[in-house]
């Protein structure tokens, strides 16, 4: 097989190597803890995401047509141009907090220092 | 030759040369730089060659068209085609590069079974072949219109080349190409949209003027019989462009030529900033898409808005020749504008010459319209290339070498993607001249079918340890069978009768309830079947880190 190796081969093998059972190995707890701080992320970014487009652009754009701001209807605005400035920086916030999360663990990509930039 | 031609022909030749020349520097001799580039290529260069992949003939020729005339609700396109990367960063991205293999069956294969893995090959096969079919024509359409060529050699003379690049290069030479034609093809749409909003607002920056003109093109559109443009839900009902623009975005999340992109990156945390130059390099023309279609739909209007028949301006004339424009037989002066060839307006436009033609209508000088030539066969070609080597790579590396010929070596297995990327040009050579006349539904197809099969499988296989094979094979086949059922019976495809839609829920949209039954099927089934084996659970365990856990200082982890 000439497939590239997946990461879990040559460098992720989680300590005790050999095969835990995969329920109860006696590092659990860092890993429970580093999930669900990413989920918790991930819910927050998520939820962000749908109130900007389907409740701004699509739920909420009639009443805030209304509002008129250089030129553009706020509901026509969020639609056209606001979800998508917001869609980028939710991007840009999750990559970054979960390089935090991420060394703060000590699960970094130590090889891997300068591929981010 | 014209002086337009003259000076799209300079762009061509030129961006064209560029290309091969990148190909060839980046040409391969494995099956890892064939498929994943080596998972070699820098961040940003990646994020770039996602926005050309992405970026299709449809979203830099038709997207500003069909915006012009939808008006406010032109947002499905809008939102439906960026939100699903914030989808594929948060819940797809880094998770499949941590496992990191080469197809995107390859994934649903190892987590699930290899039944599944054959259905998400096909699956794979079908949606990028609806795909390329429509980038070959939109190449016609651009050497026909400024080259004066035969749609025929426009069609052959694109696939030739693009043919070329990718057999040699695989996904490095395509990556590396794409790169190339991102710059070509966002200079040509940025260009003549600053220059159009400085002419017409005196503020160069196309997404903050178009503002200023909304009121005027409110009033206008009236005049000519045609809805108030910032008004919401005039051309599609509340719950459709909710639906539609959901089903986009899941859709987006599940193409496999998406997806696969993000494998080529050196490392988790380099998919997550992939992910985020990609939407940035694609939000600066879909911020643009808009302006465009405003500013263009504005100066369209009042150039011909009560003008005699045989008094109008010299573009018209250029595009009749083409049949994508047509002034109605009996027709004396211009009293109304309309893009549907039945509505029995004064003037016919169709979507997709509004880009092509705004630096035209916009009175912009020759090199600005070569220039947006030269940027339309770049969106067209980078789409292709990249839709090949999924067809190539499902072909032979999750169908050939799983069902018929385990025991190959890395050569025949190149030769093979090669071979089947061969064959692919060949077939969609073939398509593109003779396009089945169904196109333009079938990428209601595509992205229904990706959100109804490979959102649901890939999210719950990452995010749900308990979901197992017998779930997922079987939610997926509901998911796009019911998807297609609903398809099928509201479009006059393969010679079926058109049927109204139920709940206003039109074809484009019923992916995203496909999606909703995938989910419920999957998880029920899994329910009542034995849970997967300890492997598997191992496997989605270890894709949720990003590496092995070194030692930290005592306590900043435990807190």
């Amino acid at each position: 097989m000439t497939e590239v190796t997946p990461d879990k081969e040559t460098r992720g093998g989680e300590p005790p190597p050999a095969s835990p059972p995969p329920a109860s190995p006696p590092d659990n707890g860092w890993r429970k803890e580093y999930w669900s701080r990413n989920l918790r992320l991930m819910v927050i970014l998520l939820a962000i995401w749908f109130i900007v487009s389907f409740g701004f652009g699509i739920l909420l754009v009639e009443p805030l047509n209304e509002i008129v701001i250089a030129g553009f209807p706020l509901g026509f605005w969020f639609a056209q141009q606001g979800s998508i400035y917001v869609f980028v920086i939710l991007i840009l916030v999750y990559a970054k907090m979960m390089d935090r999360l991420d060394s703060q663990f000590g699960v970094d990509e130590q090889e891997n220092q300068e591929a981010g930039k | 030759m014209s002086q337009i031609q003259t000076w799209t022909l300079i762009f061509i030749v030129a961006s064209f040369s560029v290309y091969l020349y990148i190909a060839w520097r980046s040409r391969v001799k494995e099956t890892a730089g064939f498929y994943v580039a080596g998972q070699g290529i820098p961040t940003i260069a990646n994020g770039a060659a996602v926005a050309a992949d992405w970026m299709s003939a449809a979203s830099f020729i038709s997207m500003a068209g069909l915006i012009a005339f939808l008006g406010s609700d032109g947002t499905i396109y809008l939102m439906g085609w960026t939100g699903g990367y914030v989808l594929l960063a948060l819940l797809i991205a880094p998770y499949l590069r941590k496992w990191g293999k080469f197809t995107v069956p390859e994934f649903v294969g190892d987590r699930y079974s290899e039944t599944v893995r054959t259905i998400a090959a096909v699956a794979a096969i079908i949606i990028s072949f609806t795909y390329v079919v429509g980038q070959m024509r939109g190449g016609g359409i651009v050497f026909s219109r400024f080259l004066k060529l035969d749609v025929t050699q426009g069609v052959i003379l694109a696939a030739v080349i693009i043919g070329l690049y990718a057999v040699l290069g695989g996904m490095k030479g395509i990556t590396w190409t794409q790169v190339a034609q991102y710059t070509v093809l966002i200079t040509a749409y940025l260009i003549p949209a600053i220059a159009v909003a400085q002419q017409m607002t005196g503020i160069p920056i196309p997404q903050v003027s178009f503002g200023q003109i909304l009121a005027e093109l409110d009033a206008i559109s009236i005049e000519m019989g045609l809805n108030q443009y910032t008004e919401a839900f005039a051309a599609r009902p509340q719950i459709d462009v909710f639906l539609v623009t959901m089903a986009l975005m899941i859709g987006t999340a599940g193409l496999p030529h998406v997806i696969v992109r993000f494998y080529t990156t050196k490392s988790v945390r380099g998919a997550r900033y992939s992910a985020f130059w990609a939407l940035f390099f694609i939000a600066l023309l879909y911020t643009t898409a808009p302006a465009v279609g405003a500013f263009t739909k504005l100066n369209l209007l009042q150039d011909v808005n009560g003008i005699s028949a045989n008094a109008l301006p010299s573009w018209i004339d250029n595009w009749a020749a083409t049949g994508l424009v047509t002034v109605s037989d009996g027709a004396q002066t211009i009293n109304s504008v309309s893009n549907s060839p039945t509505s029995g307006a004064d003037l016919i436009v169709n979507n997709d010459i509004l880009v092509l033609a705004s630096p035209e209508i916009a009175g912009l000088p020759a090199p600005i319209v070569g220039l947006v030539a030269a940027g339309g066969m770049a969106a067209a070609m980078s789409t292709a290339a990249g839709l090949l080597l999924v067809i190539s790579s499902s072909f032979s590396h999750d169908l050939y070498f799983r069902r018929v010929k385990r025991d190959s070596t890395d050569k025949q297995r190149l030769l093979a993607g090669r071979i089947a990327m061969g064959l692919a040009v060949l077939i969609s050579i073939y398509a593109g001249i003779n396009p089945p006349a169904f196109v333009a539904q079938v990428v209601a197809f595509a992205f229904g079918l990706a959100a109804a099969s490979f959102f649901p499988a890939i999210v719950l296989g990452i995010f749900w340890k308990r979901c197992n094979a017998t779930g997922a094979a079987a939610g997926m086949v509901t998911g796009m069978a019911f998807t297609a059922t609903y398809m099928i019976y509201t479009l006059p495809v393969f010679g079926t009768a058109a049927n109204p839609h139920i709940f206003d829920i039109s074809p484009e949209g019923i992916g995203t309830i496909g999606a909703i039954v995938n989910f419920v099927v999957t998880i029920v089934v899994s329910k009542m079947t034995a849970p997967p084996s300890d492997e598997i659970v191992e496997m989605v365990e270890n894709i949720r880190y990003p590496s092995a856990r070194r030692e930290v200082t005592a306590g900043t982890a435990a807190d």
